[in-house]
């Protein structure tokens, strides 16, 4: 990294960019022309999960044992504790665990 | 442009076909195996998206009336105080990438400016991790589509904003949505859904969240050759453990999982065919939809008009 800011690097940052607002931008204008019917209203309010399911759901199913088993005791801890903080700890905790015992992932 | 060397280039299917979510954070010291820059890519699926489950129970249920839009000054402390848990994460996965920027040889001005424009998490893992040897038209172009596919989410959710924000002057509404993450979108889209109008709870919630977003690559860029094994004590759970934990009381029964379960469905199997970014934004368009065709239940029924 001779240069602070190489030029070219520069370059494809912007039309990152570019891309990164024209979506985000873009959907909002799109919108505009949709007319809100019930219909689409139930679409907009179902997007939150969906859009997390699709995106994470995948990497989890290709998680290992240990990611699964940590973030299982993670819940456990918070349906017992209610308590986002100790199911934190739990799942570090596990995770940890179960890689000092030689489990792999 | 360098392909064989770097696995990483096929991002899709290859990333995650062989680390699991587990190894995250992990591997800064042996920043040439590239399965281990695969790892780093998936904390922002971690980090940054499984925080909807938790709001994903109360977004579904909107029946209140919604205001328009307004500013007053109130809602920014209540709007910071909505994506404080998501800081530990974003400061996390920063630090992360700044540590993986670090492997890249991309000099920290160029990590900050790359941060402050493109914005984009998962999409600056994916692009960075994809970065050929010498950037060429055509590698350019690559990597604009790689944002595109990774960030085209971002359009789903500034289209929903679209009620909220759609009422101010497009002065105002246009600039708020280049605030629009996951975290910050769905913090504001819980709050709407609660009956709220004031627009700087979106604004002010994602203003922290930039400028934490901002400052969370300069440790990592420092300190990526002293980070030895954070794996090892299980740092990498701490997102998915707080997301995890989010989603227990989101949870308001199966009728109004059937579009998560759509989603799901659909990710995985584009994720399995196409390789890619595209299951997300196709899942999340398949989930959606289902929500749209399925009739209302009597807990979720709309004022009836048409």
């Amino acid at each position: 990294m001779a240069d602070v800011l190489r030029s070219d690097v520069m370059l494809a940052f912007a039309v990152m960019t570019a891309v990164t607002v024209a979506v985000r931008l873009g959907g909002f204008w799109l919108m505009s022309y949709v007319p809100v019917t019930p219909r689409v209203r139930r679409m907009m309010d179902a997007l939150p999960g969906s859009i997390i399911v699709a995106a994470a759901l995948p990497v989890a199913v290709n998680g290992g044992p240990v990611v699964m088993f940590a973030i299982l005791a993670a819940i456990v801890a918070t349906i017992v504790a209610r308590n986002d903080f100790i199911a934190v700890i739990v799942g570090m905790a596990v995770a940890a665990a179960a890689r000092a015992a030689g489990f792999g992932g | 442009m360098k392909r064989g060397g770097d696995a990483a280039f096929f991002i899709g299917r290859s990333v995650f076909a062989d680390s699991g979510l587990v190894r995250a954070v992990i591997g800064y010291s042996e920043a040439s195996a590239a399965h281990n820059l695969h790892d780093l890519a998936q904390l922002d699926l971690i980090a940054t998206c499984p925080q909807a489950f938790a709001y994903a129970g109360f977004v579904m249920t909107s029946k209140l009336t919604k205001a328009p839009a307004y500013w007053a000054k109130d809602a920014i402390w209540p709007g910071i105080v909505a994506i404080g848990p998501m800081l530990p994460g974003t400061l996390a996965f920063g630090m992360a990438f700044g540590a993986l920027c670090a492997q890249k040889q991309f000099s920290l001005a160029e990590v900050e400016v790359m941060m402050a424009f493109v914005y984009g998490g998962l999409s600056q893992f994916v692009a960075v991790q994809a970065w050929p040897d010498h950037l060429t038209t055509s590698s350019i172009a690559t990597l604009a589509l790689l944002t595109l596919t990774v960030n085209i989410r971002f359009g789903l959710m500034s289209a929903s904003l679209r009620s909220w924000f759609g009422t101010l002057p497009r002065r105002q509404s246009y600039p708020s949505m280049l605030l629009v993450t996951d975290g910050g979108w769905l913090a504001a889209t819980r709050y709407r859904d609660h009956g709220g109008a004031n627009a700087w709870f979106f604004v002010g919630g994602g203003l922290v969240l930039y400028f934490v977003w901002l400052v969370a690559a300069i440790p990592g860029y420092v300190l990526a050759e002293q980070l030895a094994d954070p794996k090892k004590y299980g740092v990498d759970l701490a997102m998915p453990a707080f997301y995890a934990a989010m989603l227990v009381p989101a949870w308001k029964g199966l009728r109004r999982a059937i579009p998560w379960g759509v989603a799901g469905i659909v990710a995985l199997v584009v994720h399995w065919l196409v390789p890619g970014w595209w299951f997300i934004i196709i899942g999340a368009i398949s989930g959606a939809v289902s929500a749209g065709l399925i009739q209302p239940d009597d807990t979720t029924r709309e004022p009836s008009h048409g």
